[in-house]
């Protein structure tokens, strides 16, 4: 079979860390990427094959790919997803996905009347421990939920300084849209969509302009709620970590990247899980991959995209649609925060 | 190299399988004394060799080192750089030429020339070199016999297939400290086939070997074969993948690649630290 050819567009931290994996891919060939950085374009031509380019459009225009990875800043979703999707490229584009729901509703409706493969990069859908939380949950062991929370909490700003698209809110910068969105994602993906905000919370400590911690309170459509917990300026943190916790009539899960920790007040024996506490590993959960760079998810989540495109299959995971409402859950936020 | 090698994880909260347990490790370690007073511990079970990041802390255990010179006289560091947190945190916060900025020495555009001069000519090797001495500097009259590019970089380059910098990085190190280059990665097949296809031959690679498999990209199958038939010098790191094995069992699995080298793990107390060296010399 032919190789699978791809380009990547934006190499800043994810996208380098992208166009690793994806040059890595048996199933693909890398043939070009695209930055407007100097720098970044001459390491490429100094030091690797790919074909560089300064202009998506020139790109797209003149190498035959099949998918190409948009890796940028938030604000040029829109127009390179638009124009690679109207020119038959699948495409994988950098979480968040859009910031404005018309735009992204026209993205999800491009793709789907395209037919062509689309994924955002929610890494965390990728990680064992999670995707476990969320077969325990659908068995229904813990019993009727009651509550949940949604945390992440990391290093970004601990510093009053610094400005970069990251520092500027209608670039979607700061850290709803960067690191809550993660959360929110796993919460939608997991337990359940959001439909309604309460008491949103957007608090600057270090930065100017945008906010560093974002607090408040979920309800999903079955009317259960929830705690929203984020905050990228924790510098107890050594870097990301994202938590969900899970309560019901029969216990309570708590898990994160690397550990699952379970509470049953009654034993479950089609689980094998016995009364009280049982921790369980990321070890026994990862997915395998064949090329490891920061963690299997980031593989993971390139494989499952290069693997819809290759059986035509449609995708389950970080579809355009699912991003988009994580968007959407984003805007009610910011919405709820205003009015008060 | 040694047999035994004392490794860092767990002085800075790095733990592959609990951020519970690496929130109390930070907690332990918050002072270097507590550091420094387990690495005594493992020199005094005849431990030599310790290998570790190039985390800021680490160069307060160097001074302490440098102020204790008889203490630490037979004792080898190998350096592991960078330390990618540090970078990466700053190229969020800064963008990636202020973070050049903020790590090379001196005024980049100003007078220290030869920064200035090699980011305004795209100098990348150059860059590097700078970046290399930078991270070094911490070690200055500590043996440092073999120094390793992180596995985050080396798979990095490895990835994006720009081997030429493996070479450059090679060259420097041999010359420029008199030291072996090593490499820390997660997909060793592919990174030796990778190294020697631009000549560099039976190269230092340290990577996940452990009986589950854990973090062995491509499969178990393919790693036993490369630490049977190929030439390398290994060193085996996260051999109890990250808790799921027991040490005896674990060790003992490590005994079956005659070509392995060293075993890199880190522990916290005199006993663990007793318990893992004597498996490792009865096995290697």
């Amino acid at each position: 079979m032919n190789k699978i050819k791809g380009a990547i567009i934006g190499l800043g931290k994810m996208g380098l860390s992208h166009a690793a994996i994806v040059g890595a891919h048996p199933d693909v060939e890398m043939v070009a990427v695209c930055d407007t950085s100097l720098l970044v374009q001459g390491a490429f031509k100094k030091f690797s094959k790919v074909n560089v380019y300064n202009d998506y459009l020139e790109m797209i225009e003149k190498e035959p790919l099949d998918f190409v990875l948009i890796a940028t800043p938030t604000r040029f979703h829109y127009p390179m997803v638009k124009y690679a999707l109207e020119k038959g490229l699948h495409v994988f584009c950098e979480k968040p996905f859009s910031l404005n729901i018309h735009e992204g509703n026209e993205l999800v409706s491009l793709a789907k009347n395209k037919n062509l493969v689309n994924q955002i990069g929610y890494h965390n859908q990728f990680i064992g421990t999670f995707r476990e939380l969320k077969r325990l949950h659908q068995t229904g062991v813990i019993g009727e939920l009651v509550h949940f929370t949604g945390e992440a909490y990391g290093p970004v700003v601990t510093k009053e300084k610094g400005s970069t698209w990251r520092s500027k809110p209608e670039e979607g910068g700061g850290c709803l849209y960067d690191y809550a969105s993660h959360v929110l994602n796993l919460v939608q993906e997991i337990i359940g969509r959001p439909v309604k905000v309460i008491g949103s919370q957007l608090k600057s400590i270090y930065s100017k302009g945008v906010e560093d911690a974002v607090y408040g309170t979920l309800i999903l459509e079955n009317g259960l709620s929830g705690l929203l917990s984020v905050n990228w300026s924790d510098e107890t943190y050594r870097k990301m970590s994202t938590l969900i916790t899970v309560q019901g009539k029969n216990g309570k899960i708590i898990c994160d990247a690397t550990e699952i920790k379970i509470y049953l007040k009654e034993g479950s024996k089609k689980e094998g899980l016995e009364k009280g506490w049982t921790i369980k590993y990321i070890t026994d959960f990862a997915i395998p991959v064949n090329f490891y760079l920061r963690g299997e998810e980031y593989s993971a989540q390139i494989d499952y995209f290069v693997d819809c495109i290759k059986s035509k299959n449609e995708s389950d995971y970080n579809t355009f649609e699912q991003g988009l409402y994580t968007d959407k859950v984003i805007e009610m936020i910011i919405a709820d925060y205003k009015q008060q | 190299m040694d047999k035994v090698i004392f490794g860092d994880n767990q002085f800075f909260a790095v733990n592959h399988a609990s951020d519970d347990k690496a929130r109390a490790q930070s907690i332990r370690f918050k002072e270097d004394a507590a550091i420094i007073n387990v690495i005594d511990q493992a020199i005094d079970t005849g431990i030599n060799t310790f290998m570790c990041t190039t985390h800021d802390r680490i160069g307060n255990v160097c001074d302490h080192m440098r102020t204790n010179p008889s203490r630490y006289k037979d004792f080898n560091i190998y350096p592991c750089m960078p330390y990618a947190h540090k970078y990466a945190n700053a190229v969020t916060e800064l963008g990636i030429i202020e973070t050049i900025k903020k790590f090379v020495p001196g005024n980049l555009f100003g007078s220290f020339a030869k920064g200035g001069y090699a980011l305004i000519n795209k100098d990348f090797i150059g860059l590097m070199e700078l970046l290399i001495d930078a991270e070094m500097k911490m070690f200055k009259g500590i043996k440092t016999p073999v120094i390793f590019i992180q596995n985050i970089l080396v798979d990095m380059i490895l990835g994006l297939k720009m081997y030429e910098v493996f070479k450059e990085y090679d060259t420097y190190i041999r010359k420029k400290y008199n030291a072996e280059p090593g490499y820390i990665t997660m997909n060793l097949p592919i990174l030796l086939d990778s190294l020697n296809s631009i000549g560099i031959e039976n190269p230092i690679i340290c990577s996940s070997i452990n009986k589950i498999g854990f973090r062995m990209s491509g499969g178990i199958e393919i790693y036993e074969k490369y630490l049977n038939e190929k030439q390398l010098r290994p060193i085996a790191m996260q051999v109890l993948a990250a808790g799921a094995l027991r040490p005896k069992e674990a060790i003992e699995y490590l005994g079956k690649f005659t070509r392995l080298e060293s075993v890199l793990f880190g522990a916290s107390s005199k006993e663990h630290i007793q318990e893992t060296k004597k498996l490792i010399e009865q096995n290697l």
